[in-house]
């Protein structure tokens, strides 16, 4: 289970977060929806401790992320997989060694033979043709594969949370859809808990099982995409205007 | 117009903590890099590959300028001191400026520009393309996979390119010094021996590491801290140069203050 309570985060003179309360629970998806630049990656980041809060408490499996040392934090982000919203790949290595050091098992990754064959097996569940991309350099790859690779590295070390960072940012709607699709039967065959980050309203109802909006730096509402579409907080209706016109309307 | 006379202590003030913030954040890099010694299945393979990019890489531009550096301290030895003192002493002038000062020093300037930029540009695009941040998230230590294998391959470097420069310097000044003077091989080798101590050898050797040191970590350091894209990684890279070519100089001063001073 993650929940955050009442965290915290400035950069300089910039509030991002202003006491942010947010929760997911075992096996659910949960869209992280909001306008550019309300710190909904910040968010994210702090899951996973790559940024400490100011203020507040970030928790992850009843371990307070943000009061753990290295070796324990790494331990912590073994069992997390973190999708980045430009695929992050190392680009001095190919799709192979790429994918093989989201192995977190320290003999695991040793031992060639498995990683090889659990590259295979997660290049295949994320729809690449391993034998095409394996040995590929990220510079040769399609914005689209460079995202699918990034996401079969995250799973890679059977993660038990996902956390996608605008998965289908800078995709067309075919691959933003098979994007989507993807993160949907991942939750499903994996059965991993997973936090989206989107500004895709309609992705986000198709994909999650629970939605937020985080803006102003806290979240205004949480609920279920019907209590989404029901809502009449107007900063809701406001977001949801251009994908669900009626819904609006209707509230 | 009113005069703020709180701008100059508020401008020093500024620096002062801009200035210790970068000493107490180059200390925990230092710090991370040295606890991460022990994961040498990590590091290790990884600097044998940095050791010998920057070894090859280096050689040919380190042995030219070192070339040319010890020609033409012999021209310049020989328009100041013939006449003056005997000639076989020139050959002492030369060995002594190019193992105590010229190859040690411009080694170490042409690597601040070279490994220096190169490390810092490195470091600063997996920075802002979010490639460290992406191996942590991999329970990964940037300081084992990324910092330790720079730094070694630095220090195992550079001090070999200076024994390097050292020897090519001494040869074109030989060569250069029997060009233009009536100078046989028993002098010039008597010249060089007149002056010679077993220490300047070593001396020229810690100085080479002290700078392999200053180069690779402040490289490292501002890669690693670079922010706000493109432009914050051509920043860090001037910034990498220009700083590891200061603190060479002022390493220099220093060393040859603490341990020439006998």
């Amino acid at each position: 289970m993650i929940a955050l309570r009442g965290v915290r985060k400035r950069f300089g003179q910039q509030v991002v977060l202003d006491g942010v309360d947010f929760d997911v629970r075992e096996g659910e998806t949960v869209a992280l929806l909001g306008p550019s630049g309300t710190g909904k990656s910040v968010l994210l980041k702090h899951i996973i401790g790559l940024i400490r809060p100011d203020a507040g408490r970030v928790v992850v499996d009843d371990k307070d992320v943000g009061r753990l040392r290295r070796k324990e934090l790494a331990a912590l982000r073994a069992h997390i997989g973190y999708v980045f919203q430009n695929g992050a790949l190392f680009d001095s290595m190919n799709v192979f060694e790429n994918v093989r050091l989201g192995i977190t098992d320290e003999a695991k990754f040793r031992d060639l033979d498995y990683a090889r064959g659990r590259v295979v097996e997660c290049l295949r569940l994320v729809n690449l043709v391993p034998e095409t991309v394996m040995e590929k350099l990220p510079a040769e790859l399609s914005g689209g594969m460079r995202k699918r690779v990034g996401i079969a590295r995250a799973i890679a070390g059977n993660p038990k949370y996902l956390l996608y960072d605008e998965p289908t940012s800078g995709l067309d709607p075919v691959n933003a859809d098979v994007i989507d699709g993807l993160v949907k039967r991942l939750a499903e065959e994996l059965g991993v808990t997973s936090v989206m980050v989107t500004h895709d309203v309609r992705g986000a109802f198709r994909t999650a099982d629970r939605l937020a909006l985080l803006t102003g730096g806290r979240i205004v509402q949480q609920g279920t995409p019907q209590e989404f579409l029901d809502s009449a907080n107007p900063k809701v209706r406001e977001f949801l205007e251009r994908d669900f016109p009626d819904a609006t309307i209707a509230a | 117009m009113p005069v703020d006379t709180l701008a100059l202590p508020r401008a020093v003030g500024r620096w002062t903590l801009g200035a210790t913030s970068h000493v107490g954040r180059v200390a925990f890099l230092v710090g991370d890099t040295l606890r991460s010694v022990g994961e040498w299945r990590i590091w290790v393979p990884r600097a044998m590959v940095e050791a010998w990019n920057i070894g090859v890489g280096s050689l040919f531009i380190v042995l030219l300028i070192s070339g040319f550096a010890g020609a033409v301290t012999a021209l310049q030895a020989r328009y100041q001191f013939t006449g003056t003192i005997p000639i076989y002493y020139l050959a002492g002038v030369i060995v002594e400026s190019i193992v105590l000062e010229l190859g040690p020093v411009l080694t170490g300037l042409i690597l601040a520009g070279r490994i220096g930029a190169r490390y810092a540009a490195e470091l600063g695009t997996m920075r802002v393309t979010e490639q460290i941040d992406a191996l942590e998230s991999l329970g990964r230590s940037p300081a084992s996979h990324l910092i330790l294998p720079r730094v070694v391959a630095g220090l195992i470097m550079i001090p070999v390119l200076t024994v390097l420069a050292d020897i090519v310097g001494i040869l074109a000044g030989w060569i250069s010094m029997k060009l233009v003077l009536p100078i046989t091989d028993a002098d010039f080798a008597y010249g060089a021996r007149v002056f010679w101590r077993p220490f300047d050898a070593t001396y020229s050797v810690i100085k080479a590491f002290f700078f392999a040191g200053s180069i690779t970590v402040i490289s490292c350091y501002m890669g690693f801290n670079t922010q706000q894209g493109a432009e914050g990684v051509g920043r860090s890279t001037t910034g990498a140069v220009v700083s590891s070519s200061v603190l060479i100089l002022l390493l220099d001063v220093v060393l040859a203050n603490l341990l020439l001073n006998q």
